[in-house]
């Protein structure tokens, strides 16, 4: 055992930093503050770097690496510890968090420079940090929901952030309420694990699950847990249904959205549901349903991000399609492509994020794609890095996006039993439609006449300290939008297909991360299906026939989607640089689905007639308050009162003042004792 | 030899007679002898009780309420002056400030 790795450390070293930032914050100058910050991320970042040097050098019979440092609770045959699970997943994952969550926390030094509360900000962005990576490493699903529960926490007080702002601190709220009825189906289902092997721990959880037998009522408890796993997962990462509070989850500071609400804690429920591919694999149905939700999830999102103008809403709702992808990919047990996409989103998301942070930094706050256009020569490098990530989310060839964007789609259309044609034709007219409003956004941002607003251009700003007009953002916000763009470009190299593989460039050959993964997220089904052995020399060409079809097939729909991208592209081209008036003529002409669409399908006004208004009149407002609250419990107290009140006034009569009732009271007393007396000595 | 119960009808009687004086009379001092009158009586219960079964320690206790009814007199007069000189009067019903 290599108990060298001192892995407690890495999530601890960022909650030292919340600590000390969150209690003596206020008395440090924003230098410390960010210093401190900085620090026990970077150092995180550094563990987290080590470990997987550390990785690469372990013997696999150590793999998952898994150690329980203190038992946390022991009720009757029931334990839970502090440990942390190292495997391949979770070590991908840790490099993810610690990697953006450092350049995003060098991002807020510039970002928050002038905003108020700044020891608060780098205080919650440390804790949310902790909390994250208490998520990932742990080593039961009982630690794991403490870190989940904790990021949302994290957001919860991050959305916030702005809490003098009621739709901030109601976004806030929205969030928290959401989440915990996706944790809800989460508890439910750690209680079915509990109740059947007695412990949450994966290794114990996953060796016997992989024994259950797939019929009978083990298959059903298995379908059960995976579907009430979903459930959570479907609060967390803001799917099909529970997605509403994501979009609202905007009002927070963006480096904040970047961190939290695009590259990692949403990402958390597909960190979940791939930790859990033993449970998932073995429940078909709950894949399907995952597949499903995802898929329709991927579309649905997209379709209302083609509507908005705000632009931190169209990345939100990109993210909750992105999500919709990897879904996808675990709905039909390609666990590794989902985690590689979520790992080139969280580049190209966190990219597209801080550079929208940059480009509202600029405009002095104006989030309204309406009122920028022609930005591209006043802030220069936020438009070269933003280029970067709209090319790489929309799918172009070379950059991060199109090789796991393409991955999923792939395996959505060949993963045998799971694989559907379906699947892959709404999956490709999902990334057309990225493209379209991914390049939308980039050409209404960057192109085009000038629409910002006089006073912006010329004046405003105060708050931010330095003169009026649109300006390029510092170098310390910069400085991080460059590393994540060229992540962004070179991140897909770490799973080029194989029929990709001469003419790109990759990292550890084709297919690097699967084969990285694949000791942590099973075995993908491919390898189920493989041929029977070849016996015959015909067998073999058979074979070796059928899979030069197969790569035919591949590159076919690699050449679909990346059509299906052009056209997206050539689309926003046409509507929002050719032809400006068109946008304009079209919805008038649809005035009623565009209309719906641009007011998200009124989703929250449907949610709010069936849920919201229902619960707050008839429970919260009639029953609990004005039954039960009002009508019960203050009702006892103020009779218990009046009684009392009533009683002593009528005894106070007692207390005359004269000696002698007094005395007579006293003798009455006494003779009602002596009576008592005698009557017991003569029973 | 006079049996006990004579003592303890005339304590009885000497008691009641002391909780009627001090029900009925309203002058401090009268009502400040009806006690005496109540201890003194239970006093001859102890002594009666005393001779009749050869046990000391009753006439203990009624050497300490002796004591104790001294100790009583002493303080309970000087308040009954007291009460005199501020109010002029010894009847117990004029002394009622402590009513509600």
């Amino acid at each position: 055992m290599s108990d060298h790795l001192h892995l407690w450390l890495i999530p601890l070293l960022p909650l030292a930093g919340a600590f000390i930032n969150g209690l003596f914050g206020r008395r440090f100058s924003n230098r410390v503050v960010s210093a401190i910050a900085l620090a026990s991320t970077a150092a995180s970042f550094g563990l987290a770097a080590w470990t997987a040097m550390q990785f690469a050098h372990m013997p696999a019979s150590d793999i998952p690496y898994h150690r329980d440092y203190a038992p946390w609770i022991i009720a009757g045959g029931f334990q839970a510890d502090f440990g942390v699970y190292l495997d391949q997943l979770s070590l991908v994952m840790i490099l993810v968090v610690t990697g953006v969550g450092f350049l995003i926390h060098v991002y807020s030094v510039g970002y928050m420079a002038h905003e108020g509360g700044y020891y608060r900000f780098f205080s919650y962005l440390n804790l949310f940090m902790f909390f994250m990576l208490t998520l990932v490493l742990a080593s039961s699903y009982l630690l794991m929901f403490v870190g989940w529960e904790g990021v949302g926490l994290a957001s919860y007080l991050l959305i916030g952030f702005y809490f003098h702002k009621d739709s901030a601190a109601n976004a806030g709220k929205k969030a928290f309420i959401v989440n915990r009825i996706g944790d809800f189906g989460f508890l439910i289902g750690m209680f079915l694990l509990i109740q059947k092997f007695g412990t949450l721990n994966y290794d114990y959880v996953f060796s016997h699950v992989a024994n259950m037998p797939l019929e009978g009522h083990s298959a059903g408890f298995l379908t059960a847990v995976a579907l009430l796993l979903m459930v959570g997962a479907c609060g967390k990462s803001a799917q099909l249904p529970l997605y509403v509070w994501l979009p609202d989850a905007m009002e927070g500071p963006t480096p904040v959205s970047a961190l939290i609400h695009a590259a990692t804690m949403v990402t958390a429920g597909v960190y979940m549901v791939a930790r859990s591919n033993a449970i998932f694999s073995r429940a078909p149905l709950a894949l399907t349903v995952v597949a499903v939700v995802g898929l329709a999830t991927a579309f649905f999102a997209a379709t209302i991000g083609m509507a908005q103008n705000d632009i931190k809403r169209v990345l939100a709702y990109s993210t909750i399609s992105q999500l919709g992808y990897m879904f996808l990919a675990c709905g039909v047990a390609a666990y590794s492509a989902a985690i590689f996409h979520l790992m080139t989103h969280a580049f190209f998301k966190a990219l597209l994020f801080l550079s929208a942070g940059s480009v509202i930094h600029a405009l002095s706050g104006e989030q309204d794609m309406r009122h920028m256009g022609g930005l591209r020569k006043k802030i220069p490098w936020t438009f070269a890095v933003m280029t970067v990530g709209t090319f790489a989310i929309a799918g172009t060839p070379y950059l991060a996006g199109f090789y796991s964007k393409d991955d999923i789609l792939w395996k959505a259309y060949s993963t045998p039993f799971y694989g559907h044609w379906s699947l892959w034709l709404v999956g490709v007219l999902t990334a057309g439609i990225t493209a379209f409003y991914m390049f939308r956004l980039w050409f209404m941002t960057f192109f085009g006449e000038s629409r910002v607003p006089e006073h912006v251009d010329e004046h405003g700003h105060d708050e931010h300290g330095h003169g009026g007009h649109v300006h390029e953002s510092p170098w310390v916000m910069l400085a991080p939008l460059v590393i994540l763009a060229a992540l962004s470009i070179i991140g897909g190299y770490l799973g080029v297909p194989e029929i990709l593989a001469k003419a790109t460039p990759t990292i550890g050959g084709p297919d690097a991360i699967h084969h990285f993964l694949a000791p942590a997220v099973g075995s993908e089904p491919e390898e189920h299906a493989l041929p029977p052995k070849a016996e015959s020399a015909a067998a073999l060409a058979t074979a070796e026939h059928a899979q030069e079809a197969e790569h035919k097939m591949e590159m076919m729909l690699t050449g679909a989607s990346v059509a299906a991208a052009l056209i997206g592209f050539l689309l926003a081209w046409l509507l929002y640089w050719q032809r400006t008036d068109l946008p304009e003529k079209i919805t008038s002409q649809i005035g009623g689905v565009y209309r719906l669409v641009r007011d998200k399908y009124r989703i929250d006004e449907l949610y709010g007639h069936l849920f919201v208004k229902p619960l707050v009149e008839n429970i919260s407002t009639n029953l609990l308050w004005k039954q039960i609250d009002v009508g019960t419990i203050d009702t006892l107290v103020n009779d218990a009162a009046a009684g009392a009140q009533e009683l002593s006034r009528r005894t106070r009569r007692m207390q005359s003042g004269n000696i002698r009732s007094y005395a007579g009271w006293v003798a009455l007393g006494a003779a009602a004792v002596v009576a008592f007396m005698v009557w017991m000595g003569m029973q | 030899m006079v049996p006990l119960s004579y003592y303890l009808v005339l304590s009885a009687v000497l008691f009641c007679l002391g909780v009627a004086g001090f029900l009925i009379k309203r002058n401090v001092i009268t009502i400040f002898m009806s006690i005496e009158l109540m201890l003194n009586a239970v006093n001859l219960t102890f002594v009666a009780f005393s001779a009749q079964l050869h046990k000391l320690s009753a006439q203990v206790f009624v050497f300490f309420v002796m004591v104790v009814a001294a100790a009583e007199a002493a303080v309970g007069l000087a308040i009954i002056i007291a009460i005199f000189r501020s109010r002029q009067t010894l009847n117990v019903d004029k002394v009622d400030l402590l009513k509600l």
